[in-house]
């Protein structure tokens, strides 16, 4: 697992870029929920979810603590029933079929390493259970620690090893069995920011390498977008949207979506007029005029919201050109520098605060923004998204 | 901060020198006199054995003590088959009661753990109960639910399961069935201990790479519980063997027991000297399991 990102065989790079199954209208989906609640007494976790999962798709649920993304996995797993809706695997019905008998194997978030058992026992645990010759679980366990980097640990216990190597003793006690679908609960929650980082890169490319369907929780919308081939956005039991990181990113769905990929500035406005591919709003905290590019179902006079997202924004000492529109003026209240980028707070004189960043491209700004400078913010119409919901 | 250390050392010295002070005045030296009368011989006297340690004539004295010691009373009891036949059933009635005890109280030990957790305080409240009623009450008890015309035999025969009462008093059977009743919180609890911190997550593990419950019992509660089933044994087995009211209750004149023999070695035949070499002599023999417990944790802890 020491190839990098940027180590990548170029195949599989491009195969990656390619890959969009949810496109064709051909392909069949490997998992389907379909209209699936889950209900504990009077709460309800997974509320009508319907969504389908293609063969060796990266797919991310992604959604904060408490949204149903774990119950909705879980179910899948068999560790759950739906209490309403159906479960599909390969075209076929989970209802009943316990976790034991699904071709889906699990990575857990505790890892569930098996502490009276070797590294080897771990990994060979799920072989066994099929009742494998021995010559196969030994060549299949040796192969899949190579896979992990873990040659040579077989014979250690789960509490002599890092939390890193755990990680990847249960990933490769999940991959062992070959299941049709993998399932990583939170895998790199309990890893330290680095290592996480690092491993994120090389899940995507173990998943490359066995060509299995992955399917990720997670709450951390950094490593769902840059793991995944398509995520979706969990609230409250519900899909707020299903879509591909960068679609996720730049055409969210809902202000919900929008808050929770990403930083993003919310503002509310009035739709004046929309002409072919363009809306104008007016906003009570803008001094000027809002233009963005619109194909939406928008009409005058409907309230909306404005996602402008702070990169998109320049920050300019001087008024840039003679834009009448998409051109604010404000004073920054606020700078975080954050090395790479610095994120200024700018508050408009309505007293609404927008977010913008600029990146740091050289190491001494000729001309420092600092705080309490009067500044301009500025935009493109194709910066901004409209919002109805 | 070395002088916070050297002061934390020595009041963690201080800690660890209680157990030891403990264990040296009421296991050590009772020990050692024990050892020492064992190694006596009977008189009629006051103490009843010879010879008694005289510091009057110092050091020469204790010299004379221990020349006069010898091993008289333990070739009495090794070559006496009345006492290795009291060991060896010691031994077999604990051991077959260890067992019973084990298959009866892992189930109630792993029901315990999979109750709702509100009952769980309950449950183990329930467990500890019988203790807060004499031991020896509850013992006596057993004796009139198994008596000729006891308890038991009445509603048997009520229910015309039988016609005849039967004899379970003054049986080994009521003896194990005894140390099974008494002993059973003895059992339940290091199990529970060890069952309830079980991760569940780890049978949901074993779930998922294809192992049914039963299967997951075997090969992941069984083996992480290893520890409470060696302390529930140990705590079951070590007072079994030397278990002496128990045996004198419900046992019959047949039944011969290390703690019984001894009892009547010291308060009938007033042998002060054999009774201690029969204490010694169990002592080592308890010894072997608890050496062997130790021997499999040391163990343990190498392959860490």
């Amino acid at each position: 697992m020491d190839v990098q990102a940027g180590k990548q065989p170029k195949m599989l790079a491009t195969a990656r870029r390619e890959f969009a199954p949810w496109k064709d209208k051909a392909a069949s989906p490997l998992i389907r929920f379909e209209r699936v609640s889950k209900r504990y007494g009077g709460v309800t976790a997974v509320d009508g979810v319907s969504l389908d999962i293609y063969p060796g798709e990266f797919f991310a649920l992604l959604g904060p603590s408490g949204c149903g993304k774990t119950t909705l996995m879980r179910m899948l797993a068999g560790f759950e029933e739906p209490s309403e809706g159906r479960v599909w695997l390969a075209g076929r019905d989970l209802a009943g079929v316990p976790p034991y008998r699904r071709p889906v194997n699990m990575m857990f978030q505790s890892y569930a390493l098996f502490p009276h058992m070797t590294v080897f026992d771990n990994v060979a645990f799920g072989l066994k259970q099929d009742g494998a010759p021995k010559g196969e679980i030994a060549s299949t366990v040796a192969e899949m620690l190579k896979l992990v980097n873990l040659t040579g640990y077989e014979r250690r216990k789960p509490d002599q090893l890092s939390g890193g190597q755990r990680q990847r003793v249960a990933l490769a006690r999940s991959l062992a069995k070959r299941p049709k679908v993998l399932l990583l609960d939170e895998p790199l929650a309990a890893l330290d920011k680095k290592l996480r980082g690092q491993t994120q890169f090389e899940l995507m490319d173990l998943q490359a390498k066995v060509g299995t369907t992955f399917l990720i929780v997670t709450h951390d919308q950094e490593e769902a977008m840059t793991v995944a081939d398509r995520i979706a956005v969990m609230d409250h039991g519900r899909i707020a949207q299903v879509d591909t990181p960068a679609d996720l990113y730049e055409k969210p769905a809902t202000r919900y979506v929008a808050e929770f990929v990403g930083d993003v500035n919310l503002i509310e406005a009035k739709v004046v007029s929309r002409d072919a591919n363009s809306v104008l709003m007016q906003s009570e905290a803008m001094s000027a005029p809002l233009r963005a590019i619109c194909e939406g179902d928008v009409s005058p006079g409907q309230q909306v919201a404005l996602a402008l997202r702070p990169e998109k924004i320049r920050v300019t000492l001087r008024k840039p050109g003679e834009a009448l529109e998409n051109c604010v003026r404000g004073t920054v209240s606020d700078i975080a520098y954050l090395g790479d980028l610095s994120i200024y707070h700018v508050r408009l004189e309505s007293g609404l605060i927008l977010k913008a960043a600029r990146p740091n491209i050289t190491r001494f700004t000729e001309q420092p923004i600092t705080w309490e400078d009067k500044v301009y913010l500025s935009w493109a119409p194709e910066a901004g998204v409209v919002l109805v919901k | 901060m070395s002088v916070h250390s050297a002061r934390s050392g020595t009041g963690r010295k201080l800690v660890l020198l209680v157990p030891y002070l403990w264990l040296t005045f009421f296991f050590l030296i009772p020990f050692l006199i024990v050892l020492k009368i064992s190694l006596s011989d009977d008189v009629t006297a006051q103490p009843p054995y010879v010879p008694v340690l005289d510091f009057s004539r110092g050091f020469e004295g204790v010299r004379g003590t221990i020349a006069a010691l010898d091993f008289e009373n333990y070739r009495l009891v090794l070559g006496d088959s009345l006492y290795l036949d009291s060991y060896l059933q010691s031994l077999l009635i604990a051991a077959v009661s260890t067992f019973i005890l084990l298959l009866i109280g892992y189930p109630v030990a792993y029901a315990m753990t999979r109750a709702p957790l509100g009952w769980r305080p309950i449950l183990l409240m329930l467990v500890i109960l019988p203790f807060w009623t004499s031991f020896l009450i509850r013992v006596y008890a057993w004796m009139g639910i198994l008596a000729r015309d006891g308890l038991l035999n009445q509603a048997l025969i009520g229910l015309r399961v039988i016609d005849e009462p039967l004899e379970i008093l003054a049986t080994n059977g009521a003896v194990i069935l005894g140390i099974v009743y008494s002993y059973l919180p003895f059992m339940v609890l290091p199990l529970y201990a060890a069952l309830e911190k079980q991760d569940h997550s780890l049978l949901e593990a074993a779930a998922d790479l294809g192992s049914p419950p039963w299967k997951s019992f075997w090969q992941v509660t069984v083996p992480l519980s290893k520890p409470g089933i060696v302390a529930g044994c140990l705590l079951c087995f070590i007072p079994a063997v030397g278990e002496f009211v128990i045996p004198d209750l419900l046992g019959g004149s047949d039944t011969l027991m290390i703690g019984k023999t001894l009892w009547t070695e010291f308060s009938s035949n007033r042998s002060w000297t054999v009774s201690s070499a029969i204490a010694v002599l169990l002592l080592m023999v308890l010894m072997i399991p608890i050496l062997f417990y130790q021997r499999i944790q040391a163990r343990n802890l190498e392959a860490r």
